[in-house]
């Protein structure tokens, strides 16, 4: 028998060797995509003006639907495409509640949020029961970047829902900063009444931006349950709610939100790379786990007074006759 | 912020929560049961009996505390989402002080266990109070965020200093405390049902927070704030201050939920599941929605906590008889939140439009009145 203190010490060398640094990051750029992909979409809806606080309830309808076509079907593109779908379609209600009846943005979200939790749990009980495998997504390597030793196998050996997120980063950066649409989306969410003596339609953009925002949910949810193969009730935890935070993490650009998301992804494997390990074991757990909660609060305190990124009419909602 | 004008009661609350039930309707029959049975059996279960009674007050005890601190909270347009981290750390707190004197009497124990409840709320509470009054976080993500700590919190002392010995022992290590002093048990208020003291006290907490908001000026000046922020810094309210004690308060509410759910729980323990939802049964969620469905009035949300426990013990009933998860009562709510908060803008609307044609009518009689002389 190792005595305990020294094991301890073990273990934690045997964390920093390069196969299992390589791995951890490798599982951490895995585990960001779903907070990356979310934290994205609501990126585009903030920044048209409209806060989102139902990401995980939508995550969680869209997670079940895609697990359930790909128990019934088989086909995990069709699932993605059902996620995606029922995203958007969350989204369809979300504009209606945010733009027509102009409800409150906080509160409306917690709604969402709730009905998404039970409604998921509801029919996964009655049409799953119990919990059966589904195949998670196969990891492609990309030609010659993939064979680079360890770089490889930590940026360029996955799914392609990783790398549809990762690209996601650069083509939103360009659709926000370079196009019409993204002029637009800036516009209605700095200053909805200037974009609307522009001739900009308000409720237009905010809805092509809120139905991007909860397609990506979708897809979030439907790349979560896939990926892990399975799904369970309140299978995101709380994912949703923390790519809501990430955003203003991120100062509202995608860049950003990438550097927050790798970084919760990052932790997260690590946590879990530990525990396999056994350097923390039992209820020491709970404080890895709860390590990013902290250090978002920490992040928020010290980004808080830099709020002149946020859109000046976030939760704002606009009408005409004022 | 007009969160208060925009919220306050009427009839739209039912008509949002019978749309929410119609739903609910179509999706038990869209999976294959009888909606009219379901609802009977859910009514039955809820206030079919004496029993029924008494466990829908129950369940409705920690909607009510955590909906009347959600009162204060929104009036003064701050928005809790932290009721569930709020719950446990009050729980957290009054299951130490019964486990450090169990031998106190329980003239004595019990206020002590409440009030270490209320301490340990409120502290969870004060921290994104703090936070957003002097360094401006948005409450909203801090809450959430302390939700997380707190959930970790408890899975740690539940696990490790609080476990039961007898857990260690028999190596089964269910993260639950032992069994807590008797002394501090709720007594139970009618002898055969469930209904214990929590339910006076949750009672007594909403009659004190109305008048807190109504009849105190402190309470004047939460309202004041949350109604117009600009007007009440120009009058001279101190708006950290109010943001701050809005949010302690909202959290000492839910704390104090926290601790009588532990003493008046079954087993007398506090056990997680390693979510908050087992221990809280989301109360801090639904907490928002019984708030809401009473208009943000402390008083209001009495009969409004009574309903929605009702539905939740309910919800029970109705899976037991046509098989349909009690968790579509979860689904139902965030209908309703999303109806309620809907619904104010037709709200406003309405109202104006009434005034038009009150006005109208008005002018049309004094119009009468001046024209009166001249007929003759």
């Amino acid at each position: 028998m190792i005595p305990y203190k020294w094991r301890e010490h073990l273990t934690m060398s045997e964390f920093f060797t390069l196969p299992v640094l390589v791995l951890t990051f490798a599982s951490g750029v895995r585990f960001a995509t779903p907070y990356l992909l979310a934290s994205l979409g609501e990126t585009v809806g903030q920044r048209s003006g409209v806060l989102n606080l139902g990401v995980d309830g939508v995550m969680l309808l869209s997670a079940f639907f895609a697990y359930w076509t790909v128990l019934e079907t088989d086909s995990r593109l069709l699932g993605v495409v059902v996620g995606l779908g029922v995203g958007i379609l969350m989204g369809v209600v979300y504009a209606i509640v945010t733009l027509i009846f102009k409800a409150e943005q906080g509160i409306s979200g917690i709604g969402i949020f709730l009905f998404g939790l039970g409604m998921s749990e509801l029919l996964f009980l009655k049409q799953v029961g119990t919990p059966r495998g589904i195949p998670s997504f196969d990891d492609l390597k990309v030609p010659l970047l993939g064979d680079i030793p360890h770089i490889g196998d930590m940026f360029f050996n996955h799914s392609i829902v990783v790398y549809l997120a990762v690209l996601l980063v650069p083509a939103l950066t360009i659709m926000v900063n370079r196009t019409t649409l993204g002029l637009n989306i800036r516009a209605v969410g700095e200053s909805p009444e200037a974009a609307d003596s522009l001739g900009v339609s308000v409720n237009l953009t905010r809805t092509v931006a809120i139905l991007i925002g909860n397609g990506l949910a979708g897809l979030a949810g439907a790349a979560l349950t896939i990926e892990l193969g399975t799904f369970q009730n309140n299978l995101t935890n709380g994912i949703g709610f923390i790519a809501v935070a990430l955003v203003y993490f991120g100062a509202w650009r995608p860049l950003g939100v990438l550097a927050g998301s790798l970084l919760y992804g990052l932790i997260t494997a690590t946590v879990t790379q530990w525990k396999t390990l056994g350097i923390v074991t039992g209820a020491a757990a709970s404080f890895t786990t709860m390590a990013p909660a902290v250090l978002t609060v920490i992040a928020l305190a010290i980004i808080a007074r830099r709020s002149a990124d946020q859109p000046a009419a976030l939760t704002v909602p606009f009408s005409r006759d004022g | 912020m007009h969160l208060i004008r925009r919220l306050s009661g009427s009839l739209i609350p039912f008509v949002a929560a019978f749309a929410a039930l119609l739903i609910g309707a179509v999706i038990i029959w869209v999976l294959g049961a009888n909606p009219f049975v379901g609802y009977w059996e859910l009514l039955k279960g809820a206030f079919g009996s004496g029993d029924a009674l008494a466990d829908t007050a129950v369940r409705a005890m920690p909607l009510l505390l955590v909906g009347t601190g959600i009162c204060i909270a929104f009036r003064a347009s701050v928005i809790n989402i932290g009721g569930e981290g709020q719950i446990v750390c009050g729980a957290l707190l009054s299951t130490v002080t019964a486990l450090a004197l169990p031998d106190l009497p329980s003239v004595i124990l019990i206020p002590m266990v409440l009030f270490a409840g209320v301490i340990g709320g409120g502290f969870w509470g004060a921290i994104p109070g703090a936070l957003k009054a002097y360094l401006g976080v948005n409450e909203i993500l801090s809450t959430i965020m302390l939700n997380i700590v707190a959930i970790q919190v408890m899975n740690y002392l539940l696990r490790a200093p609080l476990i039961d010995p007898l857990e260690i022992q028999r190596g089964t290590r269910i993260p639950q405390t032992e069994r807590l002093s008797e002394n501090a048990d709720l007594p139970i208020l009618i002898a055969g049902t469930r209904l214990h003291l929590g339910v006076v006290v949750a009672l007594l907490a909403s009659v004190l927070a109305w008048v807190f908001l109504w009849r105190t000026t402190v309470g004047f000046k939460t309202r004041a704030v949350g109604h117009n922020s600009a007007a009440a810094n120009y009058a001279g309210m101190p708006f950290k201050r109010m943001t701050m004690l809005a949010l302690t308060y909202s959290g000492a509410m839910c704390g104090l939920a926290g601790a009588v759910l532990v003493f008046g729980s079954q087993s007398h323990r506090f056990i997680t599941d390693g979510s908050s939802f087992g221990f809280t049964g989301s109360a801090g969620f639904n907490g928002i929605v019984a708030a809401l469905f009473g208009g943000l009035h402390p008083l209001w949300t009495i009969p409004s906590s009574f309903l929605f426990g009702g539905l939740l013990v309910g919800a029970n009933a109705m899976q037991r008889a046509i098989q349909i998860d009690s968790a579509l009562v979860i689904g139902l709510n965030g209908l309703i939140v999303v109806f309620v908060v809907s619904s104010t803008r037709v709200r406003t609307r309405l109202r104006q439009a009434l005034e038009m044609t009150r006005i109208r009518k008005a002018e049309d009689d004094s119009v009468q009145v001046e024209r009166a002389p001249n007929h003759e």
